[in-house]
């Protein structure tokens, strides 16, 4: 790893990152320079189970008539639903009926409802150039497809159903260039967890992520969204990928190709430029408690697992079941643990039955859930007792992440967390193949 | 306005699930939030809290979740500022929001001691300590900031702009 010095510009350079030109282009400006703060409007503004509830308690104090478009508004109760215990139930009803009343068209009942942060993607209601915000810390996920977007809280998300705009600091921008073949079973939680190791979780304090260079335009779409998912845990504000032909082929079923294409300018001002050789990347585990805390998996030894998940925002897409799939295929899983496979949308879940991979899940030992949040977040589908210990695809392993306080998690990808199942520990695909 | 009062030390990365776990996000209820604020992290905190209601941090205070419930748990339990080497930075804009004073000040942070008695003094931007008799200043913040404060959050200030 490499650190280039930062270039300094004069004054008269008016060169910009992508997250500036994005923000720039929503306060009908040319050019916004770091570090200021500008009222800009929004594409769209997302909410769920859990941050909408407050949401709406102070967008009702606001006073306004309704939402300022009922088509850029999207709920989608994914947290703790199907409603997990009579709370949740009456927060899901809250949500359910605001959305009625105000008539906002995306509201994803359970039953067409996905995790947010693939469903979105998926039904192309974000696209390349937009400015969106979610209360939701992983809205950051959609900077995969060329756009900013960040996660805020409730009475961010309320202001921004109101009146369609929010104020927003023009961030500073962090490059990171990925050079170098990937090997075998790397996928972007593998290379987004190196990267989160080397910077720290306040690595991208504030700062947009722009994710480049000759290896991720090898890599998949839900590769990109898992690396753009994570770049909160390195404190980041936005992880933007350029557009390529990968992007606009996964775009071009499901928008009408009305969206407007951004690049950093070539002489834009970095911060500070990474560059990361993938040859040097293999499976990668996060141990507790940080993200940050990231090892190869093949050095982590003797450890054993009471639960294994694979699913959520970061990692519950097609890429993720099918090298699940392929790793579990004719196998067992051991029988001290408890597999969970969650497919984060109701179309992943349905194609992932045509090629065949629920059958090989279940006939695996694996149980296979509806689209939820669930475990990622200690709600419910896989909470840990004291002392229990996880391999998990998710994106925190904080203290009591998925349960009991003295409950641990340990944060991989696909495959390091289906040959941990097989194994009964943390282990490499090559262990159990 | 000063603010005085003892304080409560904590470390690096204090993250938004040990603010306030997500097994108590099935509620918006401020006051029930507040019981299980820093649960996983301090048990004595309800107990403390008693003598000392201002919070000095490492760094990236609040990292982690969106979960707006971060901080009114924090407000709602009755502390009156967070001190912090730095803050994430949805946790910082969802403090300000709320009309939670919140301040970086890496200087302030790791010179002030768990049990300190401290004042902060927002108008003149200044954190004494009582025991040290040590002086902080405190970086100004953006305008827009300042006025969102003033107007005691972020709802208030749109409302208060709306009816102009």
């Amino acid at each position: 790893m490499r650190k280039e010095p930062i270039k300094e510009m004069g004054s008269d350079n008016r060169a910009q990152a992508i997250a500036q030109k994005i923000i720039a282009n929503h306060c009908d400006r040319d050019y916004v320079s770091e570090g200021e703060i500008v009222n800009a409007s929004v594409d769209i503004v997302l909410g769920n189970d859990i941050t909408m509830p407050i949401a709406i308690e102070e967008f009702k104090k606001i006073g306004a008539d309704g939402v300022f478009d009922r088509e850029k508004v999207v709920m989608v109760p994914d947290h703790f639903t199907p409603n997990k215990d009579i709370k949740s139930a009456q927060q899901c009803k809250l949500m359910r009926e605001f959305a009625g009343e105000y008539n906002i068209k995306n509201y994803f009942e359970v039953g067409s409802m996905g995790i947010e942060h693939a469903l979105l993607p998926e039904m192309g209601l974000v696209l390349p150039g937009n400015l969106v915000v979610g209360a939701d810390s992983h809205t950051c996920t959609y900077g995969a497809l060329g756009l900013a977007s960040t996660g805020v809280g409730s009475t961010d998300a309320a202001v921004a159903m109101a009146t369609g705009k929010l104020w927003f600091m023009v961030p500073r921008t962090v490059k990171f260039i990925y050079s170098g073949d990937l090997n075998k079973w790397v996928t972007g939680k593998d290379l987004i967890l190196y990267t989160i190791g080397l910077i720290g979780v306040d690595g991208a304090l504030y700062k947009s992520m722009e994710f480049s260079g000759p290896a991720v335009s090898r890599l998949s779409m839900d590769s990109r969204f898992t690396m753009s998912n994570m770049a909160i845990e390195a404190g980041g504000k936005f992880g933007i990928f350029e557009v390529d032909d990968k992007t606009r082929a996964y775009l071009k079923e499901r928008s009408d190709g009305n969206y407007e294409v951004l690049s950093s300018d070539a002489d834009a001002k970095y911060e500070k430029i990474y560059n990361i050789d993938c040859s040097d990347i293999e499976s990668q585990v996060a141990v507790p408690h940080l993200p940050s805390n990231a090892k190869s998996a093949r050095d982590i030894k003797n450890v054993e697992i009471d639960q294994v998940v694979i699913g959520s925002c970061t990692n519950g897409r097609m890429e993720d079941l099918k090298i699940a799939a392929e790793i579990l295929k004719g196998k067992r899983v051991n029988n001290n643990l408890r597999t969970i496979i969650i497919p984060a949308t109701q179309n992943i879940y349905l194609e992932a039955l045509k090629k065949g991979y629920i059958e090989i899940f279940i006939k695996s030992g694996c149980v296979v859930s509806t689209p939820t949040c669930g475990p990622c977040l200690g709600g419910h589908m896989g909470v840990l007792a004291g002392g229990e210990r996880a391999v998990s695809t998710t994106n925190r392993n904080f203290v009591g992440r998925m349960g009991h306080p003295d409950s641990e998690v340990y944060l991989s990808g696909p495959a390091v967390a289906a040959a941990s199942a097989i194994a009964g520990r943390i282990a490499i695909p090559e262990e159990v193949m | 306005m000063i603010i005085k009062d003892r304080v409560i030390k904590y470390g690096n990365n204090i993250d938004t699930d040990v603010i306030i776990p997500a097994r108590y996000l099935n509620t918006a209820d401020r006051r029930e939030l507040a019981s299980h604020c820093f649960e996983d992290l301090d048990k004595d905190f309800k107990e403390k809290m008693k003598e000392k209601k201002i919070i000095v941090a490492g760094s990236n205070f609040g990292c982690g979740s969106s979960r707006e419930h971060a901080p009114l748990s924090i407000k709602e339990s009755g502390i009156k500022a967070v001190i912090a080497v730095s803050f994430a930075r949805i946790f910082f804009r969802n403090a300000i929001n709320i009309g939670l004073p919140v301040i970086a000040s890496e200087e302030a942070a790791k010179h002030i001691e768990d049990g300190d008695e401290i004042e902060i003094d927002l108008s003149s931007g200044v954190i004494k300590d009582n025991r040290s008799d040590g002086i902080f200043r405190i970086n100004p913040l953006p305008d827009f900031i300042q006025k969102v404060i003033k107007s005691g959050g972020y709802i208030n200030y749109i409302r208060d702009s709306v009816n102009k």
